[in-house]
């Protein structure tokens, strides 16, 4: 009467937590890729977005990336990371686009903030919605984290931008098991977020595990900084300094990198990736709440400019 | 670091819930200190004496300002052993939505009790909704322990009223852990004030918790996402793993063309070829043959097949308050890689999550309500019940007018009367018959004495002059069943075939002895209510042999095999049995010898 049946067992079948994230971000890249027209990727240079486009590339293989990337260029660069970028994209054969600020300032479409302390933070908004709009992209992959910041905890893997590529947290689409609903009419789009439940301490035991390149800023070295609201800034071609503030040689790295005067570094000696990793673990501060001028500004600093449309 | 745990939580302000978590963050040194410092600081500026660790999750300024939580959020924590993944959801707001959205990814459920009001209503909602999403491990903080003096017998009471709710409820795994989260008992660190507590900490439970056998191995499952194609010596199908385990050699079959091949290779992102594929794997695989396959198509193994369909039975939550769902209703279904135009054909009732009443006059359901769907598709949906299979078994429904994302559905089974074929009624009327026919439905586990009792009354109700006959589940296989394995797509076939034939039997005039594990509820509740619908009677018999005898008799061996782990899925040991509930009759061996069981039974017919 038994219906008991004989299956052999070999392993168990259990995937360590960075496969199981890497088999979620490719999951999203290829129902983006089936379900979407004009796909675009956001690429900075910047850790997230190169583990972003490794992920992607890897979702794909042995086929090319099937859409382009896009940067949204503020203008205020490290040199390191462009060169980083252009070389990235060459290694790899893929279409850059590039949104420029400095193009909307030129054409009197935004105005620049003036003053030591100005930031090109806000008016990447303008460059980035346009770059969509010009180019019809329908569906937007950014590098974004759930782990970085309160307001993008509660943003979905596909976030719905109305036809202003405004964000309206209140009323956000319900997103359950791995179906993502990703339809939208002409003029709206998607934002996607293949990296939502990685942290930083996932990105670089990814970056370690996988040998992935990143911009030589990532790891320490030694160049002049200034202490600035308790920060450290990196004293570039783009700050201003403030009376009284001196630049100081220091041994540090970056922990993010966005627009040079707005990102802060950190005193480190970690020159390798399994040593940032050692260091990530032990660290006691966000990593926005150390190197990031722009999510001071306050407490719903974020949340407001996603909803404006920021990445 | 280990695998990947992901809990939902659910609960609000007053049960503990953010301090229970804030607890295991700040414990497990997850908290960052300028995080912590920007909590300190808002609760200081609101005069709050302690630092309201909600303000962690809560993300949004209208949360912060309106000191509610609207949304899910996602916390993330690791510690040595494993990396978390924690959908906190509010206990007000929108309720259910955001629960059943946080259920649906989650490997583990953690429902708050405050140890002094003991099991509210709220308690039963989230377990209610973690059993209906399928999360397969409920863990229950007993809270504020340290309000009522610690109390052992408070404790062992919550733990008793809230097993006696839950043997409703489809529950796996249950565990209560006493805590006080406000001073850290239990929660990371064992507890010194109540030393009669042999339990881990709720920690440590989630460290060792054991999720790998949670994944169903045998029913193989890849819907196809995207076709990689990059020249014409490659052609590669890209999906995720919903189920089972695929090597390269294994024979596959393709839904819902049919055709079969075999799989040559299959490679893992980046293309790492790797030996065997399972969920949630993404993978790409290359086959023998070239066949045309698309983008919603699935691959599965030839003897174990979904459902194909486009009648289905569901239940159903409504996650939105701009509209409510009314029979008739069209809308776009999302299942696997699949999207196709579909229509609700029926409401037949909706439940009451705290009562588990089912309102059958119901005309719709409104935001946060659930009931139970009839749904029609256009073109056939490849799929299986949630309960057997999350990846094929979930859909959601999109409103075509708004794209709003308005429903989430958990697949029950096929609609078993959606067919096109007229019954032919018959000249003769069961009365015109010699004899009234009946069904005896022989359920337990294997090696209960199922068989011994069913030979007994089918040799007793013979010699009485009675029509009667046995239908064994092992015979049955070596004809009717014979194409049928032993996947749970496969075993509830075997069920239903079964109870069809007793039907046939029982309509004849003839006593049909089914003697067959039959371990799912809900098939047997089909064959169940098939008999009742043509007014044959059904008698459920639950041969009720606690599982320590069953493995010492062990007949077969089976057990034996099963603790060596040679054998997988065996039911009572990493399968579930679902006990009968309202079975007509329950047998134990304390009852009689299998003769004296058998009487039973001839005497339970004749009463």
């Amino acid at each position: 009467m038994s219906e008991g049946w004989v299956r052999e067992v070999s392993t168990t079948y259990e995937l360590s937590h960075l496969s199981a994230l890497e088999a979620e971000a490719v999951h999203i890249f290829r129902e983006v890729a089936a379900t979407f027209e004009k796909p675009v990727l956001l690429f900075s240079g910047g850790k997230d977005s190169v583990v972003m486009l490794h992920l992607a590339a890897k979702a794909f293989w042995p086929a090319p990336l099937p859409f382009p990337v896009m940067h949204v260029d503020t203008g205020h660069n490290f040199d390191e990371v462009i060169a980083f970028r252009d070389e990235t994209v060459e290694r790899l054969g893929v279409r850059l686009v590039v949104s420029s600020v400095q193009d909307d300032i030129d054409a009197g479409r935004v105005v620049e903030e003036t003053g030591p302390r100005a930031s090109r933070n806000r008016l990447q908004t303008t460059a980035l919605l346009r770059g969509i709009t010009e180019n019809a992209f329908t569906a937007v992959f950014g590098g974004g984290r759930r782990d970085e910041e309160k307001a993008r905890a509660k943003e979905r893997v596909f976030s719905f931008r109305d036809a202003y590529g405004q964000w309206d947290p209140r009323n956000q689409r319900p997103e359950l098991w791995n179906l993502y609903n990703g339809r939208h009419r002409k003029g709206e789009h998607i934002r996607v977020f293949p990296l939502s439940n990685w942290t930083e301490l996932d990105i670089w035991q990814y970056v370690r595990d996988e040998g992935i390149p990143l911009p030589p800023i990532y790891y320490a070295h030694r160049r002049p900084v200034v202490h600035r609201d308790g920060m450290l800034l990196a004293h570039t071609r783009f700050i201003t300094l403030l009376d009284g503030e001196e630049p100081v040689e220091a041994l540090v790295r970056f922990r993010t990198v966005g627009d040079a005067t707005g990102t802060g570094c950190v005193e480190s000696d970690a020159a390798t990736p399994a040593q940032v990793v050692d260091e990530v673990a032990a660290t006691r501060v966000t990593e926005r709440g150390a190197t990031r001028a722009d999510d001071r500004i306050s407490e719903a600093g974020m949340e407001d400019r996603k909803k404006e449309g920021y990445f | 670091m280990g695998p990947l745990l992901r809990i939902a939580t659910a609960g609000s302000v007053d049960d503990g819930k953010s301090t229970l978590i804030g607890r295991l963050l700040y414990d497990s040194k997850t908290i960052f200190t300028d995080q912590l410092a920007a909590v300190e600081r808002t609760s200081r500026e609101r005069g709050a004496d302690t630092p309201d660790l909600s303000l962690l999750t809560d993300g949004l300024r209208a949360e912060r300002e309106q000191g509610i939580t609207i949304d899910v959020a996602y916390r993330y924590f690791a510690t040595p052993k494993r990396k978390f993944v924690i959908a906190d959801t509010p206990g007000h707001l929108q309720y259910t939505r955001n629960m059943v959205t946080g259920a649906s990814t989650a490997d583990l459920a953690l429902v708050l009790v405050d140890a002094r009001k003991g099991v509210l209503e709220q308690s039963r909602r989230h377990a209610f909704i973690a059993s209906l999403l399928g999360i397969p491990h409920l863990v229950v903080c007993v809270n504020k322990m340290d309000l009522v003096g610690w109390s052992r017998e408070r404790f062992e009471e919550i733990r008793e009223e809230f097993r006696r709710f839950s043997i409703k409820l489809d529950v796996p795994d249950l565990s209560f852990i006493p805590v006080s989260a406000l001073l850290g008992d239990n929660v990371v660190n064992r507890s010194a004030e109540m030393p009669w507590y042999e339990g881990s900490s709720l920690l440590h439970h989630l460290e060792e918790v054991h999720v790998a056998s949670d994944q169903n191995l045998i029913d193989a499952r890849f819907p196809v996402q995207y076709v990689i194609r990059p020249h014409q010596d490659f052609r590669g199908y890209a999906g995720t793993v919903a189920g089972g385990v695929f090597r390269p050699g294994d024979e596959v079959t393709v839904l819902p063309s049919g055709f079969s091949s075999t799989v040559e290779r299959i490679w893992g992102p980046g293309g790492r070829e790797v030996a065997e594929a399972f969920a949630p794997q993404a993978v790409t695989m290359e086959l023998a043959d070239h066949i045309d396959i698309s983008r919603g198509d699935l691959i599965c193994r030839p003897n174990n097949r979904p459902h194909v369909g486009q009648d289905l039975d569901a239940m159903v939550c409504w996650l939105t308050e701009q509209s409510e769902l009314r029979p008739g209703a069209r809308y776009t279904v999302k299942h696997t890689s699949q999207a196709v135009t579909g229509s609700v054909r029926e409401l037949d009732y909706r439940l009451d999550i705290n009562t588990l009443h089912r309102d059958e006059s119901a005309a719709g359901l409104a935001l946060n309500e659930i009931g139970r769907v009839r749904l029609h598709t256009r073109t056939p949906l490849l799929f299986d019940p949630y309960k057997r299979n999350r990846g094929t078994g979930s859909f959601i429904l999109v409103d075509e007018a708004t794209n709003n994302t308005v429903a989430a559905g958990m697949v029950l089974g096929p609609r078993v009367a959606a067919s096109h074929v007229v019954w032919h009624g018959s000249a003769v009327t069961r009365d015109q018959r010699a004899t009234r026919g009946r069904t005896i439905w022989l359920t337990g586990l294997s090696g209960s004495g199922k068989s011994t009792i069913a030979v007994e009354l089918e040799r007793r109700l013979v010699a009485a002059g009675r029509p009667a006959y046995l239908l064994d589940g092992d015979n049955l296989r070596h004809g009717l069943n014979s194409d049928l394995g032993f996947g749970a797509a496969d075993r509830t076939e075997n069920v239903r075939r079964t109870g069809a034939v007793a039907r046939l039997l029982a309509d004849a005039g003839t006593v049909a002895i089914v003697s067959l594990i039959s371990p799912y509820a809900a098939d047997r509740a089909a064959v169940r209510a098939a008999h009742e619908a043509e007014g044959l009677p059904f008698v459920e018999v639950f041969v009720d042999t606690p599982i320590a005898d069953c493995q010492a008799r062990d007949p077969k061996g089976l057990y034996a095999k099963a603790a060596a782990g040679e054998i997988r899925g065996f039911t009572g040991v990493d399968d579930p049995y679902e006990a009968p509930e309202r079975a007509e009759l329950v047998l134990r061996p304390t009852d009689g010898d299998p003769a004296a069981l058998a009487a039973t039974v001839l005497a339970f017919l004749d009463r």
